[in-house]
């Protein structure tokens, strides 16, 4: 079953278009690849699906459910719209921890304050923060920074301060998570321990979509690979298909700038 | 003597400390909301702000506070202020509030903006409110980015309040020139100057201790 469903996105920016008509789908626990040369719109798209930006034209879906529509004019309620926020969750190239933040607040308070719009919060408080916070830490725990619990973002390394923002998007349980180039604001030696936290979300199912200029893990890691090229999916298909045996001239040179 | 003289300071620095103090109550919040005009996306509200704010930080405040104090007079005939004392001094409130008011404005401007777009994008994909997300994430980023500047045109402040002499408020150096009109003495004017310094002082150290408390994380 398709968990996302993407129709006919639009984007321009002014008389820039960016996104000339996105579609594609994904399924449940599956994990997309994006790839494409500087400028194609890759990091748009992922903006688009997590509502940073507004589509001009499209639809999504998400579980079979509208997301964004277009078309559509029926004005979300508050809490409607910060569900289907959280349905898609997203990491970004640059971290954007919060800076007077340790690690386990950074990953509680979202947690938190979406805690407190809950009708038994006053009556079950202290329950739901440890509950929060258990959950928080076991989180932390897989992405393996238990031991940087409770210090903060400046006091990590590049490769720790991703791995904390993996954690802090994890826990809010999204359905879909996007990444934006995880490693590529991170020393070589650095992106391997966020790129193996990345494949062992993928042996657990996570449903993801990775728009990265690492090929070999896109090849390793992917079910599904797009090829974007300025504003479309020119190509798309398995990693197999896509690497090995690329159909479109501009996918072709795309891979092969980076066989130097 | 020496009593009097330490009394009759005393009662001039209370009102150089009323002056201080009142200025910047009213100046800290005013700067705020000119900050958030000169941030507008109304053009003509931000280039009425930003022309507002060029002309108090581009003329001096002494010229200011004259023209505040004097100007009502010249137009309407009657001075709105109120005479004697109290007059002066509401005057002299005004027009160091508007002033400090454009400075600090300025200064949190710089601090709004410096905080990167990635801080409120992340709190929105988290499912926070545009308000969650400034007051929980942004805020103690901003205040961290302007406890500096603040500080420093905090302290100037205590010794700009001397400029209120100049429609003869009765703050610490009027006291302290008085003795040079009744007793010939001249050692109470100098003398003002270590209220001054004993005030910047405590400011400074105050200033540093919340700084350093701030120092724990870095952007
Ligand atoms: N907010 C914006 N305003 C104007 N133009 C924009 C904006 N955001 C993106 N663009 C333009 O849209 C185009 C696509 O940008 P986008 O960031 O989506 O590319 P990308 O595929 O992610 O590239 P990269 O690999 O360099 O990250 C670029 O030409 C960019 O200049
Ligand atoms: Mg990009």
């Amino acid at each position: 079953m398709a968990v996302l469903e993407v129709h006919n996105i639009t984007k321009s920016f002014g008389k820039t278009v960016v996104l000339k008509g996105i579609d594609f789908s994904l399924e449940q626990g599956k994990v997309l690849s994006i790839i494409g040369s500087s400028g194609s719109g890759k990091t748009t798209l992922l903006r688009c699906l997590t509502s940073l930006e507004t589509a001009d034209t499209g639809k999504i879906m998400v579980d079979d459910k509208v997301v964004f529509d277009s078309e559509s004019s029926v004005k979300l309620t508050r809490q409607e719209k910060r569900e289907n926020q959280l349905k898609m969750g997203l990491v970004f190239q640059s971290f954007n921890l919060f800076p007077q933040y340790n690690v386990l607040d950074n990953v509680m308070l979202a947690q938190r304050l979406a805690a407190k719009e809950r009708e038994d919060y006053k009556a079950n408080k202290k329950e739901i923060l440890q509950e929060i916070e258990r959950h928080s830490r076991e989180i932390i725990n897989s992405v393996g920074l238990s031991e940087k619990i409770n210090n903060y973002p400046c006091e990590l390394s590049g490769g720790q301060q991703q791995r904390v923002a993996i954690a802090r998007a994890l826990a809010l349980n999204p359905h879909i998570l996007c990444f934006d180039e995880p490693t590529s604001a991170l020393d070589p030696e650095l992106t391997n321990e966020v790129l193996s936290v990345i494949k062992s979300l993928a042996a657990r199912d996570m449903t993801m979509i990775i728009v990265t200029h690492e090929m070999t893990f896109a090849k390793e890691v992917s079910d599904h690979v797009i090829f974007m090229d300025d504003g479309v999916i020119c190509e798309q298909g398995t990693p197999a298909q896509v690497f090995e045996n690329p159909k479109h001239q501009r996918l072709q040179e795309f891979l092969g700038s980076f066989q130097k | 003597m020496f009593v009097e003289v330490l009394s009759a300071l005393n009662e001039g620095f209370l009102k150089t400390l009323e002056l201080f103090g009142l200025t910047l109550a009213g100046a800290l919040p005013l700067g705020l909301v000119i900050a958030f005009g000169s941030m507008s996306r109304f053009t003509p509200l931000k280039a009425l702000v930003r022309t507002f704010v060029w002309i108090i930080r581009g003329t001096p405040l002494m010229l200011q506070l004259m023209i505040i104090y004097y100007f009502p007079g010249l137009i309407f005939g009657n001075n709105i202020w109120g005479t004697g004392e109290g007059g002066r001094f509401i005057a002299s409130i005004a027009a160091f509030v508007l002033n400090y008011a454009c400075y600090f404005s300025e200064i949190y401007r710089g601090g709004i903006q410096g905080v990167s777009k990635g801080q409120y994008e992340a709190g929105q994909v988290l499912g926070m409110t545009k308000t969650q997300v400034f007051f929980r994430v942004v805020l103690l980023q901003v205040i961290k980015r302007i406890l500096p500047p603040i500080s420093n045109e905090v302290i100037t402040l205590v010794k700009d309040t001397s400029l209120a002499r100049i429609i003869a408020m009765q703050e610490v150096i009027w006291a302290g020139q008085a003795f040079m009109k009744s007793d010939g003495i001249i050692w109470p004017l100098f003398f003002t100057g270590v209220y001054y310094l004993i005030f910047s002082g405590i400011l400074t150290l105050m200033f540093g201790y919340t700084e350093k408390k701030l120092s724990y994380f870095r952007e």
